[in-house]
């Protein structure tokens, strides 16, 4: 087998070790990359911050604790965005393994909200936030889209009760909160197909502003409903999360986590580029061979 | 006989989703959702009888001692001792009965086995993904005609795009990059989307019509 | 006498009216204009807002008024001082009129809603006259101008959503369409199905697994037993169940959904039957596994890897697990035939898959296997179908394209027809 053969079938293996040696060795070396923001990412973050202190924002969590990395730092991003300009929030999860992440995520950005910050130059208090007053948590229900449906009447229907165990009618933020009519903007991040779910069942029968956060993976799958307006704006994985702690101007886990995901990157267009060399030196042999 | 309730039912039912779409009074709502909550009530039914399944050829490759039967003895462990924590939890010191209450949520067992076990196998298994993803490209992506030539420009313009070392280069690419995301793969997706959506219209048709039976265990 | 009498009422109506006004009262502007400049002489009442109507919303349950006015002169522009509108409803025109929620400043609607159970928070009966009226209120709660009383107006739910014409219109058309082509396949006409190279490798896979003495994989998907793909993943899951009934190879089809599962059991077995051995049917061949997208990954992976089947078959619905499980079935050196209508996951499967039927291919396949005409007869109603879609994209593009360069609006109006709203 000559090298160029080796080069075209390299064992998997070698491709595994290579790449868990960058991601590894990036993660441990910290260093800053430059992060380019584009129109899809603006639009939410821009919608988010018009809106006027006291309006509503839904945050469904409909993920698994399997694409936490990817979707995690959008939740944090948009929450202490969300919070740091006095909007209220609705936490939801339609993802059976989601209750104990919002609650989790709930805790941390509390503790985060007691700080002062200053994000693009303006200066915020830290407050404590209130649970009925700042935001809800309504828990988790299976079957999503009957529970999107039956949000669209009211949160009620679905959930009477919050995760905490508290009556929503008690609740002194969801006075007068009836369904999506009252929610300023419904912001999906979801790993699956609760997200089409969203789409069709939510969007397109209630006709409310939506955003999402998807899986690098899914992301393009929506650049559709992007261009058709039933979606406002698109954060698609690792990316799209750094790309609004960017603008948010509060760099976390995802800004930090691009540096590998470029290099990442590398080591594959790395194997792309190995793999055709191989390919047409060996092709280009053959046929001289041939004459 | 036998056959033809089912058909008729699914006739009827079928005609009166699609119609139902249309009427958006209450009373339509209200027989709307109390089908809805049938489809709950029998997809817990149907939990039961999937759990009992799991059970059963499990703890028939033990009893036969099968091979592999080392992996059913943990799947059949790991299940009853999950359903144990989910219904009992020490609380105050105490083992009780707290199933789906605050209590029985905060149980250390139950959180434990949730953060310490469950998160991280399943994000291991979605991390793989992206070694799946490189071994994959590596193999996918060779210049062996025109089409695949194309196939693994756009890669590599798709990939690179957002890298930040390319300098003034970046924002070709990056330019490049967003108009094939928007351009020739929204219209080929938008394609398959179409057809996707003819197809589902049909489909639907066809089981409304009683011509397509293959979920009632007749391909 | 009677004039006077009238005015009388008329007049302690109203006192006790306004005394039973519940929160804040509406100030008569002469009070206003008193505790304005006694206590902050900088706001000036705002102007009131103006052409306040109230609907009944339309192409919904019930249940449900809008709101719509004009902003009031000091909002956003004069004095500026309008921070929000707060909107009160009574059943009477005279009151007493409670607040029922408000709106910020620069918004022109608002929707009074409840939901539709009559305990429900608030609720709002249908067929009620209702009256409304809003105050324009400046950063000084107490400083504001209210509008005058709209109505009566009453709910009532409709039994015909407006806005879902063009989704009728196209369900009509196709509808019709496919009884066409099924009327015309049932009296024999001759329809050709060009062939789909993922069916055919099946057979010979199957054929390949029995060499082998292996196992075939049946993988369903994610999907649940009412998506399409899923329904059509069981007919080909009794095409290939026949088929290994006959060669008396083995089966293995793991279950993500429960229902999904009891209706695969179904399926092979009466494949079992058909192929006239039900006595080798046996339980353990379909079964359920989890409900957890990983979990499931996890268990089908070691399935692979344990028995090794000669055929990993993979149809229906599939999101990030597509490339986990393939690239695990690459790795095992299965023949893998797979078929998704979910677009993202398209990709993966082409590149670790021998053969993928792509999107509505997989809908096609029942239609293909079965050869029965009727179900060949709706195959021809999509095509005829899809060509009206193309020549209504065409048409729209032209449209809208012709209008733009000659700024008319009937391009807009073309392109409105098709809007679905609501």
């Amino acid at each position: 087998m000559t090298i160029f053969e080796k080069m075209m079938a390299i064992d998997r293996r070698w491709v595994f070790l290579l790449l868990a040696v960058v991601v590894v060795g990036t993660y441990a070396i910290s260093f800053q990359i430059p992060i380019r923001i584009n129109s899809e990412v603006r639009t939410i973050y821009e919608f988010v911050d018009k809106l006027k202190p006291g309006e509503i924002v839904y945050l469904g969590i409909d993920y698994d604790p399997s694409n936490q990395a990817e979707l995690h730092p959008m939740a944090y991003a948009v929450m202490e965005h969300c919070f740091r300009k006095n909007l209220r929030i609705i936490f939801c999860t339609l993802s059976q393994y989601g209750p104990g992440m919002v609650d989790a995520a709930i805790k941390d950005i509390t503790d985060s909200l007691k700080l002062d910050k200053t994000y693009n130059g303006i200066d915020y208090k830290g407050r404590e936030l209130v649970n009925g007053i700042d935001y809800v948590f309504l828990g988790y229900k299976p079957y999503y889209a009957l529970q999107i449906l039956a949000m669209g009447q009211n949160f009620r229907l679905p959930f009477p009760i919050d995760y905490y165990g508290q009556p929503l009618d008690s609740r002194p933020m969801m006075q007068g909160v009836v369904n999506y009519k009252q929610v300023a903007v419904v912001i999906d991040l979801s790993g699956g197909n609760i997200t089409d779910a969203w789409i069709s069942y939510g969007q397109g029968r209630f006709n409310f502003p939506l955003a999402l956060g998807t899986t690098g993976v899914m992301a393009a799958d929506y650049y559709p409903y992007l261009n058709s307006g039933q979606v406002l704006g698109l954060m698609g994985g690792l990316l799209g999360a750094a790309q609004y702690e960017k603008l948010a101007d509060n760099p976390g886990p995802a800004v930090d986590g691009m540096r590998i995901q470029v290099f990442a990157h590398l080591v594959i267009i790395a194997f792309i580029v190995l793999g055709n060399i191989g390919y047409f030196t060996a092709k280009r042999r053959r046929a001289k061979e041939g004459k | 006989m036998k056959r033809q309730i089912p058909l008729v039912l699914v006739l009827i039912f079928g005609l009166f989703m699609v119609i139902q779409y249309f009427i958006p009074h209450e009373s339509s709502e209200w027989i709307y959702e109390y089908l809805l909550d049938w489809i709950t009530i029998i997809g817990v039914f149907a939990l039961v009888l999937g759990i009992w399944s799991l059970f059963k050829v499990n703890y028939d490759k033990i009893s036969q001692r099968k091979p592999d039967r080392g992996y059913s003895l943990v799947l059949l462990i790991s299940l009853f001792a999950t359903m144990f924590f989910g219904f009992f939890a020490k609380v105050d010191g105490s083992w009780g009965l707290h199933f789906s209450t605050a209590d029985g949520l905060q149980s250390y067992m139950y959180r434990h086995a949730y953060e310490y076990i469950i998160r991280p196998i399943q994000s291991t298994i979605f991390s793989l993904l992206a070694f799946f993803i490189a071994s994959a490209a590596y193999r996918a992506f060779r210049a062996r005609n025109v089409l695949a030539s194309l196939l693994l420009a756009a890669a590599l313009i798709v990939m690179l795009r957002f890298n930040p070392y390319l300098g003034p280069l970046g924002d070709y690419i990056s330019e490049a990059a967003n108009w094939l995301l928007n351009v020739p793969n929204l219209a080929a997706k938008r394609a398959i989307v179409i057809g996707i959506g003819l197809g589902m219209v049909a489909t639907a048709l066809k089981v409304i019509l009683g011509i397509e039976r293959s979920y009632m265990g007749k391909g | 006498m009677k004039p006077l009498l009238i005015t009388v009422s008329l007049l302690s109506l109203m006192t006790a009216a306004s005394f039973a006004q519940s929160d804040p009262p509406v100030e008569q502007p002469m009070a206003t204009d008193s505790t304005m400049v006694a206590s902050t002489p900088s706001i000036t009442p705002p102007a009131p807002v103006s052409s306040l109507e109230a609907k009944d919303s339309p192409d919904d349950h019930g249940h449900s008024i809008t709101l719509s006015w004009e902003p009031s002169a000091d909002d956003g522009a004069g004095a500026a001082t309008v921070t929000s509108y707060v909107i009160y409803h009574s059943t009477s025109p005279e009151g007493p009129f409670d607040s029922v929620g408000s709106a910020i400043s620069g918004a022109t609607t608002f929707t009074h809603s409840s939901a539709k159970e009559s305990d429900a928070a608030g609720f709002l009966a249908d067929y009620v006259d209702r009256y409304y009226r809003i105050d324009a209120v400046t950063a000084d709660q107490t400083i504001r101008t209210p509008s005058s009383v709209v109505g009566p107006v009453q709910s009532s739910g409709q039994w015909y959503n407006d806005g879902r014409t063009p989704v009728a219109v196209a369900v009509a058309f196709f509808g019709l369409l496919s009884l066409f082509f099924l009327k015309r396949a049932k009296a024999g006409a001759d329809l050709y199905v060009r062939p789909l190279g993922g069916i055919e490798a099946v057979d010979e896979a199957i054929g390949r697994a029995t060499e082998m003495g292996k196992p075939i994989l049946y993988v369903l998907g994610l999907g649940t037993a009412s998506d399409i793909s899923t329904i059509a993943s069981f007919t080909i899951l009794g095409r290939v169940a026949k088929r290994v009934a006959e060669y008396q190879t083995h089966l293995i089809v793991p279950c993500y959904d429960p229902i999904v599962m009891a209706v695969a059991q179904e399926t092979v077995k009466a494949a079992y039957m058909d192929a006239g051995r039900p006595d080798d049917y046996k339980e353990d061949m379909v079964y359920f596994l989890t409900n957890s997208q990983f979990g499931y990954v996890g268990a089908v992976n070691g399935i692979m890897l344990r028995q090794l089947p000669a055929t990993n078959v993979y149809m229906g619905k599939f999101y990030a697990e597509s490339l986990l499980l393939a690239e695990t079935g690459a790795l095992a050196g299965s023949i893998q035939i797979s078929g998704t209508d979910e677009v993202a996951q398209i990709p993966f499967f082409v590149v670790a898959c021998d053969y993928t039927l792509i999107g509505e291919e997989l809908y096609a396949a029942s239609a293909y296997l079965g050869r029965e005409p009727l179900l060949l007869g709706s195959l021809k109603a999509q095509d005829y179908a899809k060509a009206a879609v193309i020549i209504c994209a065409l048409l729209g593009a032209l449209a809208l394209n012709i209008a733009a360069a000659s700024n008319a609006t009937w391009g807009l109006t073309f392109k409105e027809f098709f809007k679905v709203t609501n």
